[in-house]
C-alpha cells in the first residue's frame, strides 16, 4: 500500500510562506551555481553530473543515505577536497558568478567567504577568545577593540555570549560538546563569510544541544547563506528552505523543502522520505 | 575585515611564506649536507687505506704501522659478551612487560627505571664499570668488565625493540594456543616469540651498533692493550677506542682515517640492515 | 608443570628488575666513590670553586660546569631551530616517499659513533675555525686568538649529534596533532604556513619542548666528541673561540692517570653530572604530562 507521508512541519510565519511563493517565480540571487559536477577519487566516481543552485539567505539541506556523496559535494564548495590526494573534479562550480576551480581564483578569499562547520566540533586547543580571533587575525585584523567587538558579536550570534563572557581566556576544550560546536560556528562567523557550510553539525551532539543549534539556523539565514548536510530527515524538514536529495553520487531531486517532504516528484525521493530504505 | 587592504595583505603573506619555506628548506638542506659531508669525507680519505693488511695484521709501533687485527678481535669479543648478556635479559624484560604484568604501580616503576637507564651518559657507565667491575669485583681492565658494563648500556635498546615487537602480535594467537591447552610459557616460546624474530633481530642489530660505537665506557673498563686478547680477563682495545687513541695522539693519519672509515662502513651496514628488516616488518 | 611455570615467571620478573637494579647499583657506586672527597672538600667549594688543578689538590669544578654549559647552549642555539625546521619539513612539507628517505638520513646521523664525530671535528672543523673563522673575529677584536679547539667547534658538532633526538620527537609531536585542527584552520582561510606556525606547532608544544630537554641531556652527557675538539682547558671562557673543558671530557681524560684522591674527585664530578642529567630527564617527563596538549 502506498502512502505519501506528510511529515509534521513546524509552523512558519505567513510572511515566510508568502516570500517562498514569490521566490519561485522571481529570479533569486544565486550564491552557487553548479553544473555537471563530476568528482573522482582515483577510479571511483563519487559525484555524477550534479546540477544545483544554492540561493542566497536560504538554508539548503542536503539529505541522502550514508556514502551518497553529500559531504563530498559540500566540500567542493569551499575546495576542502583539494586536500585529498588523487582527486579529480570536472564541471562548473560558480560562486557569485565566478568559477572557483579556476587557477586564477583566490583560494584564501573563497575560504573566507565560504566558511565551514565540521561534524565533530574542533576548537583549537587555545582559549575561547583566541579561537574566535584566529580567523580575523589571519585576514589582517590587528586592532584589539575591533577584535573584542568581533568576539562579542559572534558569540551573541550563536547565543553563547552569556555563558562564556566571563571566561573568554579559558581553554575552549573545557566547554561541552554543544558549546564547542557553537564556538566553532562563532569562529566561522568571525571572518564575515557569506556562506556557511555545515557538515552534519549536530550528529555528534545530544538532543538539547542539537535543538539549540537548529534554533540558530533560522536567524543565521537572515544574514548568511547556509548549506547543511544532514542524515537526519526530520532535521532537514525542520530547518531548511530547500532540500536536495542525493543518492549514489547523483542529485535525484532539489526543491522547496515543503514540496520534497509532502509531494516529491521523484519516486526514489519518496521512498527515502518514507523510510523504505536508507 | 572591511578596510583591510587585501592586496597588501596578500603580498605580506607571500613574503612571509617565502621566508618561512626558504629558511626551512635551507636548514633541512644543511642537515643533509652535514650527513653527506661527514660520511663522504671520512670514506674518501679512509677507504683507500683499508686493505687486507690493515684488517689482518697486528698493530706495530702503537698503531703507527701494521693493521688493526687485534683491535677488531677485541671489538668482537667485547661486543659479543655484551650481546650474550643483554639479549636474554632484554627479551625476558620485554616478555614480563607485555605478557606477565598488569599495568600497576610496580610495572610503572620498573618501566620508569628502564627509561632512566637509557638516559644515563656513557661516561657515568664508565665510572660505574670501573668502580664496580674493575675494582670492587676485582675483574681488572678486561673484556668481561667492559662487556658487562656495555650490556647494561644496551639493555634498554633490546628491551624496547622486543617489547614493540611483542605488542604487534595479535591477542588471538595467544588465545588460540591457550585454548588448546598450552601453558603460558609454551605459548610465549612456541607462538608469540617466533613472530617477533624480525623485531628482536632489529633490536640486536641496533644494540650491536651502539656497542661498537661506544668509547668512553670502554676506555675506563677495558683498558687499551694492543695485544691479542686470549681470555675474558685480558685487557684489549676496541675500534672506537683505537680511533680515539690514534686521533688524539696523531700517530698516523692514514690509519686513523682507515679506522674511522671502517667504523662508518659498519654503521652503514647496521643501519641498512635495520631498515631492511623494518621494511619487511612494515614498521617503516 | 605448574612449578616450572612459576619458576619461569619468577626468573622473568628478575630480568625485568635488572634495569632497576642496575640504576640502583650505579647510583650507589658513583655516590659512594665520589661523596667522601666532595664532603671533605666542601660541596660549595667543589661546585663553585673556579680552579680545577687536581695535581695541586684544587677541585673547583665551576670552570668545567661553565665549559659544559657553554658548549651545550651553543649546541641548542644551533640545534633547536634546525631541529624544528627539519621536523616541520618532515611532517608537513615532504611527500611520503622522500620523507621516509629524509627520516632514514636523520637516523643515520644518530648511528654515527661519537668518536667519529669527534674525529671529523678534529680534522675539519678545528682547522676551519682557526683558518677561516678567526680572521672574521679578528676584524672586531685584533687580539683574539684561537687554536680552533673551541666552544664553537664543540657546539657545532654537538648540534649535529642532538639533531636526531630533537627532529624525531618533534616530528612525532607535530604528526600527532589531530587533523581536525588543520582542517579548521584551512577552512577559515589560513594558508599552510599560518596553519603550521599558529596551530600545529603550538599544539605540539609539549612534545617539542621535551625533545629539546632530552637533546640538552644528550649534549651535556656527550664525552668523546667534546674531548677531541674543545681543547680541555679548565678555564672560564670569554668567547666562543676559547678552549674549555667539560665535565664529561675531564673525567674521561684524567681518569687514566689520576691519583686515588684525584680519581675520587672525578667520581664527584660524575655525581654532579648524574644529578644534572636525572633532573633534566625528570623535567622532560613532567613537561609532557603538564603541557600535554591542552594548553592555550
Amino acid at each position: 500500500m502506498e502512502q505519501t507521508v506528510k511529515l509534521a512541519m513546524p509552523e512558519r510565519s505567513q510572511e515566510q510562506a508568502a516570500r517562498k511563493a514569490a521566490e519561485e517565480k522571481a529570479g533569486m540571487e544565486k550564491k552557487f551555481d553548479i553544473k555537471k559536477l563530476n568528482l573522482f577519487y582515483g577510479a571511483f566516481q563519487a559525484l555524477i553530473d550534479v546540477d544545483m543552485e544554492i540561493y542566497a539567505n536560504r538554508v539548503t539541506a542536503l539529505i541522502g543515505p550514508s556514502g551518497c556523496g553529500k559531504s563530498t559535494f559540500l566540500r567542493t564548495l569551499n575546495r576542502m577536497n583539494d586536500l585529498i590526494e588523487g582527486i579529480r573534479i570536472e564541471g562548473s562550480i560558480q560562486f557569485d558568478g565566478q568559477e572557483i576551480y579556476d587557477r586564477s581564483y583566490d583560494l584564501i578569499t573563497l575560504r573566507k567567504k565560504v566558511g565551514m562547520v565540521f561534524q565533530k566540533p574542533n576548537p583549537f586547543p587555545k582559549s575561547i577568545y583566541e579561537n574566535i580571533v584566529y580567523g580575523p587575525r589571519i585576514h589582517g585584523e590587528k586592532d584589539k577593540t575591533k577584535l573584542d567587538a568581533i568576539v562579542e558579536r559572534t558569540l551573541k550570534e550563536v547565543a553563547l555570549w552569556d555563558e562564556v563572557k566571563d571566561r573568554l581566556d579559558r581553554s575552549a576544550t573545557g566547554l561541552s560538546g554543544g558549546q564547542q560546536q557553537r564556538l566553532c560556528i562563532a569562529r566561522c562567523l568571525a571572518v564575515e563569510p557569506e556562506v556557511v557550510l555545515m557538515d552534519e553539525p549536530t550528529s555528534a551532539l545530544d538532543p538539547v544541544a542539537t535543538s539549540k543549534i537548529e534554533g540558530l539556523l533560522e536567524q543565521l539565514s537572515e544574514k548568511y547563506t547556509i548549506v547543511i548536510v544532514t542524515h537526519n530527515m526530520q532535521q532537514a524538514g525542520r530547518v531548511s528552505d530547500y532540500t536536495s536529495f542525493f543518492l549514489s553520487g547523483k542529485v535525484i531531486e532539489t526543491d522547496l523543502t515543503e514540496k520534497i517532504f509532502s509531494n516529491p516528484s521523484n519516486k526514489k525521493t519518496e521512498d527515502y522520505i518514507t523510510g523504505r530504505f536508507g | 575585515m572591511s578596510g583591510v587592504n587585501t592586496d597588501r595583505l596578500k603580498r605580506k603573506k607571500s613574503a612571509a611564506n617565502g621566508v618561512f619555506y626558504g629558511v626551512i628548506g635551507l636548514l633541512a638542506a644543511l642537515t643533509l649536507a652535514c650527513l653527506i659531508i661527514i660520511i663522504g669525507f671520512i670514506l674518501v680519505r679512509g677507504l683507500g687505506n683499508i686493505n687486507w693488511e690493515f684488517l689482518s695484521q697486528e698493530p706495530r709501533r702503537m698503531g703507527r704501522e701494521g693493521g688493526i687485527f687485534s683491535v677488531i678481535v677485541g671489538t668482537i669479543w667485547v661486543t659479543l659478551v655484551s650481546i650474550v648478556i643483554a639479549t636474554p635479559i632484554g627479551i625476558a624484560s620485554a616478555i614480563y612487560f607485555t605478557e606477565y604484568s598488569k599495568e600497576g604501580r610496580l610495572v610503572k616503576i620498573i618501566r620508569f627505571f628502564t627509561e632512566v637507564l637509557a638516559g644515563i651518559p656513557s661516561i657515568i657507565f664508565g665510572l660505574f664499570g670501573f668502580a664496580f667491575f674493575v675494582v670492587f669485583l676485582g675483574m681488572g681492565w678486561s673484556v668481561i668488565s667492559g662487556g658487562l658494563t656495555l650490556s647494561m648500556m644496551i639493555l634498554p635498546t633490546l628491551t624496547r625493540a622486543t617489547e614493540e615487537s611483542l605488542k604487534t602480535v595479535p591477542m588471538s594467537y595467544r588465545e588460540g594456543s591457550l585454548s588448546l591447552g598450552a601453558t603460558k610459557w609454551q605459548t610465549i616460546v612456541k607462538v608469540v616469540l617466533p613472530c617477533c624474530r624480525p623485531g628482536i633481530l632489529t633490536g640486536l642489530i641496533l644494540g650491536i651498533g651502539r656497542a661498537i660505537g661506544e668509547t668512553a665506557a670502554i676506555m675506563l673498563t677495558v683498558g687499551g692493550s694492543l695485544r691479542l686478547p686470549s681470555s675474558l680477563f685480558d685487557s684489549t682495545r676496541t675500534m672506537a677506542v683505537h680511533l680515539y687513541m690514534l686521533a688524539s695522539e696523531g700517530l698516523s693519519e692514514e690509519k686513523t682515517y682507515a679506522t674511522a672509515a671502517l667504523l662508518i662502513i659498519i654503521v652503514l651496514i647496521i643501519n641498512t640492515a635495520a631498515n631492511l628488516i623494518g621494511k619487511k616488518l612494515g614498521t617503516l | 608443570m605448574k612449578t616450572y611455570e612459576k619458576v619461569i615467571e619468577k626468573m622473568i620478573l628478575l630480568c625485568a628488575v635488572a634495569a632497576t637494579l642496575s640504576v640502583a647499583l650505579i647510583t650507589v657506586f658513583i655516590f659512594q666513590s665520589g661523596l667522601p672527597v666532595m664532603a671533605d672538600y666542601g660541596v660549595f667549594d667543589f661546585i663553585a670553586g673556579t680552579t680545577w688543578k687536581p695535581t695541586n689538590g684544587q677541585y673547583g669544578i665551576f670552570p668545567l660546569i661553565a665549559g659544559t654549559l657553554s658548549v651545550t647552549l651553543g649546541a641548542l642555539a644551533i640545534g633547536i631551530p634546525t631541529g624544528i625546521a627539519c621536523a616541520v619539513f618532515l611532517a608537513e612539507i615532504l611527500p611520503p616517499k622522500p620523507a621516509r628517505l629524509f627520516k632514514s638520513a636523520i637516523e643515520l646521523l644518530a648511528g654515527i659513533p661519537s668518536v667519529v664525530y669527534g674525529f671529523f671535528g678534529l680534522v675539519v672543523l678545528v682547522p676551519a675555525i682557526r683558518n677561516y673563522i678567526l680572521p672574521v673575529f679578528q676584524i672586531f677584536d685584533p687580539d683574539i686568538t684561537t687554536t680552533g679547539f673551541s666552544i664553537l667547534a664543540g657546539a657545532v658538532i654537538l648540534a649535529i649529534m642532538i639533531l636526531p633526538t630533537i627532529v624525531s620527537m618533534s616530528e612525532n609531536a607535530i604528526a600527532a596533532v589531530p587533523a581536525e585542527y588543520k582542517e579548521a584552520s584551512l577552512a577559515l582561510g589560513a594558508n599552510k604556513r599560518e596553519t603550521i606556525t599558529k596551530v600545529l606547532i603550538p599544539a605540539a608544544k609539549s612534545g617539542i619542548i621535551s625533545s629539546v630537554i632530552l637533546g640538552m641531556g644528550r649534549a651535556i652527557g656527550e664525552t668523546m666528541a667534546v674531548l677531541l675538539i674543545t681543547g680541555n682547558m679548565a678555564v672560564i671562557p670569554g668567547s666562543v673561540l676559547d678552549s674549555v673543558a667539560t665535565l664529561t671530557g675531564t673525567i674521561a681524560m684524567e681518569m687514566s692517570y689520576a691519583s686515588p684522591t684525584h680519581q675520587q674527585a672525578l667520581f664527584a664530578v660524575g655525581i654532579v653530572l648524574f644529578v644534572i642529567i636525572m633532573l633534566l630527564n625528570l623535567t622532560a617527563q613532567l613537561t609532557v604530562k603538564r603541557l600535554g596538549g591542552e594548553g592555550k
